[in-house]
């Protein structure tokens, strides 16, 4: 079977960048990325053939000059993450024709990371992040003797299968759009890393963790898009991981910030009224006593003033509203008051 | 056809135009809205998070309401479909977990028993209502009109929970739509992207730039306007849009349709009967083009 391959070349020191326009200024990324130059390939593969095939087939039989990285095309090394038409996928576990659009797949190295050469791409930023959640058990005492070892309920361990299976691929990081925007957050392999570890009953170190990880760059900098979820090929569903950080970390009194704030109010609000009550949300979630915060979402509330964009000023409760008020008793938890 | 309507807060709330189109356009679509009225909010994923087992008595009391109304749940908001479709993919899987709801609520009027089908509106026009129907509805053709669609992410991920696996074209309907209505489909990145609003009140400032910037990118390929299935996006997309302006310093003014408002244009109502004249970013610039003034 014929397959089209477009490859997004690109060689740091000049040889494959065309002289295109000057990168745009949004603080995106991808606009940002340095043009890149596309040369198209055909390749003929058998119809089962994946992406990372047709790649290796081009290296050794038409253009010595592309560089690729991979290992193992098994899904386990994790070295051949890389865009395929515009997502993060690993090349060696997607089929060419489910990525066939319009005639060809185009592939690429991911906009938002540096680019070595081609399709190689630089993890420094993947492994910076990785390195910044202190990605290793800090031991409880007492420490086991040389001949012993840790014993945990199997049932303690459930919670962290699926974020081991990670095989550190930054398919996860180079889709998440609140990295996108933002240098500084920790991003979603990590952050998933580091619920492995602060939820191991092995680790002595829990509360200093979910200290570290809600501040600035931390678990309430996501967006909650599930674009982790979706790229990730292992199912370690990083947001999944980082909701649960975010309720370790509020249990254990990390609760001086603006999500805590927010998931309060709302609670508050469905609670009297069974209905959300977009008033009140973002002045409880800012904090009452954040003056400059208080200000800066004022020019909007204006604007949305002026438009009768805002909610009825007196906030009604929906019919039957005891009923909720009694299952959020029942329930019992933060939210019972 | 009859469906369970849940209109959600914000169609009730910030953004009364959704709500107000969405009612005009049942009729052309041959749509007969019960409204759930008693049902809760869904916790737009912020209880759920908190709180995972009151997040699942509250949407199985909402799932348990149309299921006694005998028709499909529709949504008119992508934040919502997400919500619902997450807490019904595994109350329907989960016999357990549903029993537990059923212990919640068992006395208070409703059982659910795993029947109900979450729609959005999005999703209904296509696969119950039919393309014949709309067809048949559309008085203004809105040609020279070039609108970039904006999805919202919980209509899109996780693909799982929203049955798109089994039904990958639901991710095309905003493209397929705009080009029924006569006019033509933007193709840009931002299409399924964030708009930034979970995050407004954690981190303001990225936020605003991470909507300003997909508007920025559809303006750049040409788009007159933005249409979104979602009123979450609207208050960033919209609402925001001023001050989203001054971080990116940039100029925006794009407007930003309601799903139901782009349907409303094309079925002959005027600007104002879908309060199109209620917008933070004025739609007038994108009504031009099909001349029409607000």
């Amino acid at each position: 079977m014929q397959f089209t391959i477009e490859v997004g070349r690109y060689n740091p020191e000049g040889t494959y960048a065309p002289s295109a326009s000057a990168p745009q200024e949004f603080p995106v990324p991808w606009d940002k990325a340095p043009p890149r130059r596309y040369q198209t390939y055909t390749v003929d593969l058998p119809e089962h053939a994946v992406v990372l095939d047709a790649l290796i087939e081009i290296r050794e039989y038409q253009d010595e000059s592309l560089a690729v990285r991979c290992a193992c095309r098994s899904a386990i090394c994790g070295s051949c993450a890389m865009w395929i038409n515009g997502h993060a996928h690993l090349a060696c576990k997607s089929k060419l024709q489910a990525f066939t659009k319009d005639g060809k797949t185009r592939v690429e190295s991911p906009p938002s990371m540096p680019v070595i050469r081609d399709l190689v791409w630089g993890m420094e930023p993947f492994w910076k992040k990785h390195h910044a959640v202190t990605p290793w058990l800090e031991p409880k005492q007492p420490v086991p003797g040389p001949r012993e070892e840790y014993r945990v309920a199997n049932a303690a361990m459930d919670n962290l299968v699926q974020e081991v299976s990670c095989i550190n691929c930054g398919c996860c990081l180079m889709d998440c759009e609140s990295f996108a925007i933002n240098d500084n957050f920790l991003g979603p392999h990590a952050l998933a890393k580091a619920y492995r570890y602060a939820a191991d009953p092995r680790d002595a170190t829990e509360k200093q963790r979910l200290g570290s990880y809600s501040g600035n760059g931390g678990i309430w900098d996501c967006t909650h898009c599930y674009e982790c979820v979706q790229q990730c090929p292992k199912g370690v569903a990083p947001l999944e991981q980082i909701l649960k950080l975010r309720k370790m970390a509020v249990d254990a009194g990390f609760t001086n910030n603006a999500g805590t704030r927010h998931a309060d109010a709302f609670a508050e609000s469905v609670r009297e009224s069974g209905r959300l009550n977009e008033l009140t949300l973002m002045p409880k979630s800012t904090g009452f006593f954040n003056i400059v915060g208080q200000l800066q979402t004022l020019p909007s509330a204006i604007n949305m003033l002026r438009a009768g964009k805002l909610p009825p000023i007196v906030h009604h409760k929906i019919p039957g509203v005891q009923r909720i008020k009694t299952i959020f008793q029942r329930i019992g938890g933060r939210f019972k008051k | 056809m009859k469906v369970a309507f849940y209109p959600g807060c914000v169609s009730k709330g910030a953004c009364p135009e959704l709500y107000v189109s969405a009612k005009a356009i049942a009729e052309p679509l041959g749509l007969e809205l019960e409204e759930l009225t008693e049902a809760p909010c869904t916790g737009a994923g912020v209880l759920s998070e908190q709180n995972p087992e009151l997040a699942d008595a509250l949407n199985g009391l909402t799932l348990a309401m149309a299921e006694s109304k005998g028709a499909d749940l529709m949504t008119i908001c992508s934040t919502c479909q997400g919500v619902l479709s997450n807490h019904n993919y595994h109350l329907q899987q989960d016999a357990a977990r549903r029993e537990k709801v059923n212990g919640t609520i068992g006395d208070q009027g409703y059982r659910y028993s795993g029947k109900a089908k979450v729609k959005h509106l999005l999703w209904m026009l296509f696969e119950d209502i039919g393309l014949d129907r709309i067809r048949g509805a559309i008085k203004r053709k809105l040609t020279g009109l070039k609108i970039a669609p904006f999805y919202g992410c919980y209509i899109l991920r996780p693909e799982e929970y929203l049955g798109l696996r089994e039904r990958p074209e639901r991710k095309t309907y905003l493209e397929q739509l705009i080009a029924l209505v006569g006019a033509e489909p933007v193709e840009y990145r931002g299409a399924t992207k964030c708009c930034g609003f979970p995050m407004l009140t954690f981190n303001r400032e990225k936020s605003l730039a991470m909507g300003g910037s997909h508007i920025m990118e559809a303006k750049e390929k040409g788009a007159d306007m933005l249409v979104t299935p979602c009123p979450l996006c609207h208050l960033n997309l919209d609402g925001q849009q001023p001050d989203a302006a001054k971080v990116l310093r940039k100029d925006i003014g794009v407007p930003i349709f309601h799903l139901p408002q782009l349907l409303g244009l094309a079925f002959g109502f005027s600007p104002d009967e879908l309060r199109l004249n209620h917008h933070v970013v004025p739609t007038a610039s994108a009504l031009e083009k099909v001349e029409l003034k607000v």
